[in-house]
């Protein structure tokens, strides 16, 4: 910053900024995003154990692993049951013999599936009812309201297993939809939008009373340019945060809809029925499945939501960024 | 309107009748806003009338001043003038820049307010609320052209470039987000917006109340040298009534949804006739001692009444020191031209000097 | 004359932030006489606030500390109370009025109990007794129908009327010193003039001294006997308000002056306005802290922070290096003033 005289001719407003400490260099809003989600170190590093997670569940079957379904056997052909993390069998073995390292990896799969397309369900549906209700007062907001208060009266976990049990019985639905990841995460997305849906139109209604809406309204502009380009980006941060809340509860839900016996089918593995079947392992001392598979749970959960936070804080312009 | 033809009225005349030298004029503006019970059921109880038949005109170039305190109905008056609010009844008369004719900006149509919003803009009173914080200045300022599709992408930002050298600001700051400037800048980038379709009126509502003394001066020199450069004419919205003396042709002083007193400006500041008029100008302090030492100020009697529920006859009549029964609280009183120019709505109208 | 009732001295009230230290107080000392009223005028930011929260010891650690300094007040020094001893001081010898009566009422009590324990807390009296005190307080600040509204809830009210209530609260006690932070902002101009009023004769009735926050330099001229301006956490000048209105000593003050629109003021001329905006109390510039904005700044202003030293009339103060040499009263704000300024440094 250089030195500036002051008097009453050079009144340019430059010079004030200046004497305010701000630069006049010119930054990118793409620079400005990466460099605070670069700031967000927890967010970074979550960023990357999620991208370790996906491409090692993606290219499961190209490494050097047991299938997860196989029954191990020594030289001798013996099954190789409950044996405890060693050279080779780094997680050790469950009680069929099956590797736990690759059953963790596998059931990565349905537990990543079951989380993000449930998430991506709630975010969808919920932002798209609450967003609706809260743009168009009055009888539209009401009829969605009442039907959202409806659906969040439901209590998840007994309709989940009502449902997961009529589901497979319904002759004409596809296969994917009956069993499996798919079905499950579609169940309780289905069953989770009502809470974003609240937010959301909480939002829009604060939102649309802000100068700046009734602003692009006397500029001229349309609903839709006042949905989307004002309102929505400003709506973001809640629904961020609320989605990856959702998305950790559904590989969670998932986890006790496994225990329950509703979950994903055996011998498919996933995340929840290793916790539950680890946890009666665990009571005979066999520590090692229970405590991989939560690990791997908790951890992914908790990766979802500090991306979630970090995201949240990397869209929002008054997080400051120094410049100088 | 039942009072279809008040004197006011009659004196404005019709709008075919629109004279060369008046940019805009309101008729009977009346404005509703429904009180509803039940949660289930919504089930209109009642209305509050924020704007009660009011009339009035802004002649090209000038600086309407409207004053009145919280309540009163001076921004619901701007928005249904802008139709951010939908009147519920009377007439906004607008004349349009380029071929000149006149529109009723009350009944226009979606596409006819779409091509008046060129023309008309508005500058906010709270520069924190009034700009998006998700976009940058750039794009905020550069929206009124992008909604009425003018000019290619970097033409826009030439003249966003030039529109922030023109209130001030550095064409560099294009990039930064509104939460990098303070509340004077923000006022500024909120007026460059307002000035992008080169209007020829602008609302100001309380454009400097949320501002330090020193940013004020700074930006109500700023709106005087547009003025003057561009030739814009101002409806200017304050409860500040000096502010308004400074920056004011013509003043209007609301109260409860009426206009109490209309008059060139330094008839009203000097030569008030309306006892509301005489008590609010009593109420502003001066800053210098010696003045105020000197004042003695008309003390008004309890609070404004709510507009829900508003007084009978003259609405002023529950708190004014020459109220007299069976006339005030019975007879609305029509506003009449006292004087060339000076309107006042008052059954005992009396010239009183309050400073 | 007797001692101050009120003398601060030095005092430092420093607020951590993840951006850095803020020095929203930064070493200013003034006293107050009893019976004084003083207008302590300056922006947002200027530590006018943070001055009286100080004084009532409403500054919390860690997020805010009292550096250095001593608060005396009628001979005690506050800083060093218990916050025991400061509960009994806080509402009963100095009471404060904020903005915003709203925030400061609680919604769930009706008027009358939240008037008649803070009268129970520091005064020996039943409770009959104290509710006969609470209804002769609200009739002391012309709320009619007083027995009754006792009863009500702060909803009840509207902004004017609660803030008669707070000033009731505030005098039930009939404290030394009332701190009253920007008491009509939030409210309509004639609503302020009726406040003000009231204070004024209340005051004026009861020898209550009163420090009147404030931006509004106008408010000022009509209720106080003497201002401090302040500016980035420090006093720019004090003096009577004669002083400072009539013979201004400091660029600041000179031009906040000259910034006003005035509702007698006839001509539409430019106003002066001060370029730029206050310094961030982060990184407060080197020297005066006003210099980046000073028309008349020179060398010294920038090395050396000016401090508040007599200039002026007798009992004048202000914190500028160029007081003497700058005739301000006689620049006029409209006019000349850019010759003159450039005429004044060469």
């Amino acid at each position: 910053m250089t030195d500036i005289e002051y008097n009453l001719e050079s009144e340019e407003p430059e010079l004030a900024f200046e004497a305010e400490g701000l630069s006049v260099e010119p930054i990118t809003q793409w620079d400005l995003f990466s460099a605070r989600l670069r700031r967000h170190r927890l967010a970074m590093f979550s960023a990357l154990f999620l991208g370790l997670l996906v491409v090692l569940v993606l290219i499961a079957p190209l490494l050097p692993l047991h299938p997860p379904t196989e029954r191990l056997l020594d030289e001798s052909g013996r099954s190789l049951v409950n044996i405890a993390p060693r050279p080779g069998l780094w997680f050790g073995t469950d009680e069929l013999g099956r590797d736990v390292l690759s059953r963790i990896i596998y059931g990565g799969r349905a537990s990543l599936i079951v989380g993000l397309t449930a998430g991506i369900l709630v975010a969808l549906f919920g932002t798209l009812v609450g967003s609706l209700a809260g743009y168009y007062p009055g009888s539209v907001d009401q009829a969605l309201m009442r039907f959202t208060d409806l659906w969040l009266g439901l209590p998840l976990l007994p309709v989940a297993i009502v449902v997961g049990r009529i589901l497979p019985e319904i002759a004409f639905l596809p296969g994917w939809l009956k069993q499996g990841p798919f079905g499950i995460a579609l169940l309780i997305g289905f069953l989770s939008w009502g809470s974003l849906a609240r937010i959301v139109r909480a939002e829009f209604l604060s939102l649309r009373e802000k100068e700046f809406v009734e602003a692009a309204r006397a500029a001229g502009a349309a609903d839709k340019r006042i949905v989307f380009r004002h309102i929505l980006p400003n709506a973001m941060s809640p629904i961020i945060v609320t989605t990856t809340l959702v998305v950790g509860s559904a590989i969670i839900i998932e986890a006790a809809l496994s225990f329950l016996g509703f979950g994903v089918p055996p011998p498919t593995p996933t995340w929840g029925g290793m916790v539950s079947e680890g946890g009666r392992l665990a009571a005979r001392g066999f520590w090692w499945e229970l405590v991989f598979s939560g690990a791997a749970l908790v951890a992914t959960v908790l990766a979802i939501n500090f991306f979630g936070d970090g995201l949240r804080d990397a869209l929002d312009p008054t997080q400051t960024i120094e410049r100088k | 309107m039942t009072d279809a033809t008040s004197a006011y009225q009659q004196h404005i005349g019709e709008a075919a009748a629109l004279p060369e030298n008046v940019m805009l004029r309101v008729n009977h503006l009346v404005k509703e806003f429904p009180i509803t019970r039940g949660v289930f059921f919504k089930k209109q109880v009642g209305a509050v009338q924020a704007v009660s038949d009011i009339s009035f005109e802004i002649r090209k170039g000038e600086t309407l001043g409207l004053v009145g305190e919280s309540g009163c109905g001076k921004s619901t008056t701007a928005r249904c003038v802008l139709r951010l609010l939908e009147p519920t009844g009377g007439d906004v008369y607008f004349r349009t820049g380029e071929d000149d004719h006149i529109v009723n900006i009350a009944t226009a149509d979606k596409d006819t307010l779409r091509e008046i919003r060129r023309e008309m803009q508005i500058v906010f009173q709270d520069p924190y609320a009034s700009l998006n914080p998700m976009m940058t200045v750039a794009s905020i300022v550069a929206e009124p052209l992008v909604v009425h599709d003018v000019g290619t992408k970097e033409e826009r930002l030439e003249r966003v470039k030039e529109l922030l050298q023109v209130v001030g600001l550095s064409p560099e700051h294009a990039n930064r987000y509104p939460h990098e400037f303070s509340g004077g800048q923000r006022q500024r980038i909120g007026v460059a917006r307002a000035l992008a379709l080169n209007p020829s009126f602008m609302v100001l509502d309380e454009p400097v109340s949320a501002l330090d003394v020193s940013i004020q001066a700074q930006v109500l020199n700023l709106m005087q040298d547009l003025q003057e450069e561009l030739g814009l004419t101002y409806l200017f919205i304050a409860h500040d009534l000096s502010v308004v003396r400074h920056i004011s042709d013509r003043v209007a002083v609301m109260y409860l949804g009426k206009i109490a007193e209309l008059a060139d400006r330094d008839a009203l500041y000097e030569e008030p006739m309306h006892p509301y008029t005489h008590a609010l100008l009593s109420a502003v302090p001066i800053p210098d001692p010696d003045i105020e030492a000197k004042r003695s100020r008309i003390l008004l009697e309890g609070d404004i009444p709510s507009p829900a529920n508003p007084p009978s006859g003259c609405r002023f009549h529950t708190r004014c020191p020459k109220a007299q029964e069976g006339v005030c609280d019975v007879d609305v009183p029509e506003l009449r031209e006292l004087e060339p120019d000076h309107w006042v709505a008052c059954h005992f109208p009396e010239v009183k000097k309050v400073f | 004359m007797s001692e101050a009732l009120l003398k601060v001295e030095d005092l430092r009230t420093y607020f951590a932030t993840e951006e850095g230290v803020v020095r929203a107080v930064d070493g200013i000392s003034f006293e107050m006489r009893r019976g004084e009223r003083r207008g302590v005028v300056g922006e947002s930011g200027s530590g006018k606030s943070v001055t009286a929260m100080s004084i009532m010891g409403l500054i919390e650690p860690p997020a805010g500390d009292i550096v250095t300094g001593r608060i005396v007040f009628d001979g005690q020094n506050l800083l060093e109370l218990s916050e025991d001893e400061m509960q009994s001081i806080r509402g009963g010898r100095i009471a404060m009025i904020f903005q915003d009566p709203m925030t400061a009422l609680n919604p769930v009590y009706t008027i009358g109990d939240q008037l008649m324990e803070t009268i129970v807390l520091h005064q020996k009296v039943s409770k009959a007794e104290a509710r006969e005190i609470a209804i002769q307080a609200l009739r002391d600040v012309q709320i009619p129908n007083a027995e009754h509204r006792l009863n009500d809830y702060p909803h009840q009210f509207s902004g004017g009327m609660r803030q008669r209530v707070m000033i009731a609260m505030g005098l039930s006690c009939s404290p030394d010193l009332l701190i009253a932070d920007e008491p009509t902002t939030a409210l309509d101009v004639t609503t302020q003039a009726q406040i003000m009023d009231l204070m004024l004769h209340l005051a004026e009735d009861r020898g209550t001294a009163v420090m009147l926050i404030t931006h509004d330099l106008g408010v000022v001229a009509g209720f106080c006997d003497t201002v401090q301006v302040m500016y980035a956490g420090g006093i720019v000048e004090s003096g009577t308000i004669d002083d400072i209105y009539h013979n201004p000593q400091h660029p600041y003050t000179w031009g906040l002056l000259g910034s006003m629109t005035r509702l007698d003021d006839a001509t539409q001329h430019r106003l002066h306005s001060i370029s730029g905006a206050p310094p961030s109390l982060i990184k407060l510039p080197e020297g005066c802290r006003f210099r980046p904005r000073c028309q008349f700044a020179t060398d010294i202003c920038r090395q050396v922070l000016p401090v508040l030293r007599p200039v002026g009339n007798a009992g004048q103060m202000a914190a500028c290096h160029r007081s003497e040499e700058l005739d301000l009263k006689a620049l006029s704000v409209d006019g000349e003033v850019g010759a003159a300024a450039s005429e004044v440094t060469s």
